[in-house]
């Protein structure tokens, strides 16, 4: 359970209004977006992902601050396994 | 200090660590919980105590979910799990938490179906992907995490998934803080605030710790920076005599918070009338528990569950130091029979957790330095 995750929006799906796919540092995921339902993100939108859902929107510059510092925190791996372990339907 | 070169912004965090150095009173002793476990985090890491004169003293606070919760918890969810059909599913975090009788990892070596998931909505896949089986998610967490559970109740109602249930232990900080001011053994001059769980439930509900007990409250982000801001929020403050909620993380957290998180636990979730919390013991109103419309996905009332209470191990001094009355180093157990390898209690356990970032970032530092000093 991470602190929180930024990725960015690539692609919305119009036949599912609360899915987003997001990439974080070249890795894709499919992550809910429930939790923004009343100011949805767009596509090229930035966004903190905690537990597989998008929980706030931010800034791309915010992002980049935010994997500097799991990256500081020693947490960025773990970070990336969370992404990569999102989605099980897929594998 | 070591870390500052490698900070995004040295000048500043330089800057901001004299400011905190001019608006401490040399004569005054000030004791700042940091109340997330992620703040404590990063506080070990950075190493940020060393930026800080004596007199200012960070008490850990009880805000990592996989501490508080009591051993019994976590043997409740096991003991559901020894039945063979039931697939037991938690987050990394909770894979290492000793249970009187081994944590999950263990149980998994002896057989029990135990599975990693990174997200509540993946434990409701596997139930899909496994309509024989039935899915127990072990849920744990604040506010944070709370809505996501909620989301994927909605979900498996939604879907019409009956092989799936959650084991419900989300708690919420705002009692744990007032239990906090309670304690007689405790004196807090101010809070830094959690940052994530202010996203959800924003910066209102603590309004009250500025109003009644007069403490100011800084909700912080996660950043060195970010930390040091808070602490020099709070200080103006209190050099003013004033209390008020300051929104040091606004990038982040809305003053309002997250009104479709909240509807998600609202529709979902009721507060349960109390709950224990190790260290602090029983709280009232301090935690979640899933609604009679959603009865059916309760692994509580679907399975007969033992609600046995455990004490910890008597030598663990888990509740003095999630409280902040004692160091992570001064429980007795503290890098001899208590270690991230070997943990005795879950402060140990979760990287959140104040026993293991001062084990890995204060007492292996010392090792060094004691090993290195002994070498020459
Ligand atoms: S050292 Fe171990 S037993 Fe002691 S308080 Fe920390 S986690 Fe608990």
């Amino acid at each position: 359970m991470c602190l929180a995750i930024p990725g960015q929006i690539v692609e919305l799906f119009p036949d599912q209004p609360t899915a987003a796919m997001i990439e974080v540092v070249g890795v894709r995921r499919k992550v809910d977006l429930g939790l923004l339902q009343d100011n949805l993100p767009v596509k090229g939108d930035w966004v903190l992902i905690h537990v597989g859902f998008a929980m706030s929107k931010i800034s791309e510059e915010d992002a980049i601050d935010q994997m500097r510092m799991l990256r500081m925190l020693g947490e960025a791996e773990f970070a990336m396994e969370e992404v990569e372990g999102y989605g099980l339907e897929d594998s | 200090m070591k870390f500052v070169d490698e900070f995004r912004e040295p000048e500043v965090i330089t800057k901001t660590a004299e400011e905190i150095r001019r608006l401490a009173d040399p004569d005054r002793h000030y004791r700042i919980m940091e109340v997330c476990g992620g703040h404590t985090h990063a506080i070990y890491r950075f190493g940020l105590k060393d930026l800080l004169s004596s007199n200012i003293e960070l008490i850990h606070g009880p805000g990592c979910p996989v501490c508080v919760l009591p051993m019994g918890r976590i043997d409740d969810g096991l003991s559901i799990a020894q039945d063979p059909n039931v697939i037991f599913a938690a987050f990394g975090d909770m894979m290492r938490v000793p249970g009187t009788t081994g944590s999950p990892l263990e149980h998994k070596a002896r057989g029990m179906d135990v599975r990693i998931v990174y997200s509540p909505s993946d434990a409701l896949k596997l139930a899909k992907n496994n309509p024989d089986r039935h899915v127990m998610f072990f849920a744990i967490g604040f506010e944070t995490t709370a809505p996501s559970t909620a989301l994927t109740l909605v979900r498996a109602k939604e879907w019409g998934l009956h092989n799936f249930s959650v084991f419900c232990n989300h708690v919420t900080i705002i009692p744990a803080i007032r239990a906090i001011l309670d304690s007689p053994d405790m004196r807090i001059d101010a809070f830094i605030g959690p940052g994530h769980v202010s996203t959800v439930i924003g910066c209102r509900p603590y309004e009250w710790i500025a109003k009644n007990e007069h403490k100011p409250v800084a909700v912080s982000g996660f950043e060195p920076l970010d930390i040091l801001q808070s602490i020099v929020m709070v200080l103006r403050q209190l050099k003013a005599e004033q209390a008020m909620i300051e929104n040091q993380y606004k990038r982040v957290v809305p003053w309002e918070g997250n009104s479709a998180a909240l509807r998600a636990i609202a529709e979902v979730f009721e507060l349960r009338p109390y709950f224990e919390w190790r260290g602090l013991g029983f709280i009232s109103q301090s935690a979640l528990r899933i609604k009679e419309s959603y009865a059916e996905w309760d692994a509580e009332k679907r399975f007969v569950v033992p609600g046995v209470r455990v004490t910890d191990p008597k030598a663990a001094q888990c509740g003095e130091v999630l409280k902040g009355v004692l160091k992570p180093h001064q429980c007795k157990l503290f890098g001899r029979e208590c270690t991230p390898e070997h943990p005795i209690g879950a402060l140990m356990v979760s990287s959140e957790g104040s026993c293991a970032a001062y084990f890995n970032y204060e007492h292996r530092k010392t090792e060094m330095v004691t090993s290195i000093s002994s070498m020459a």
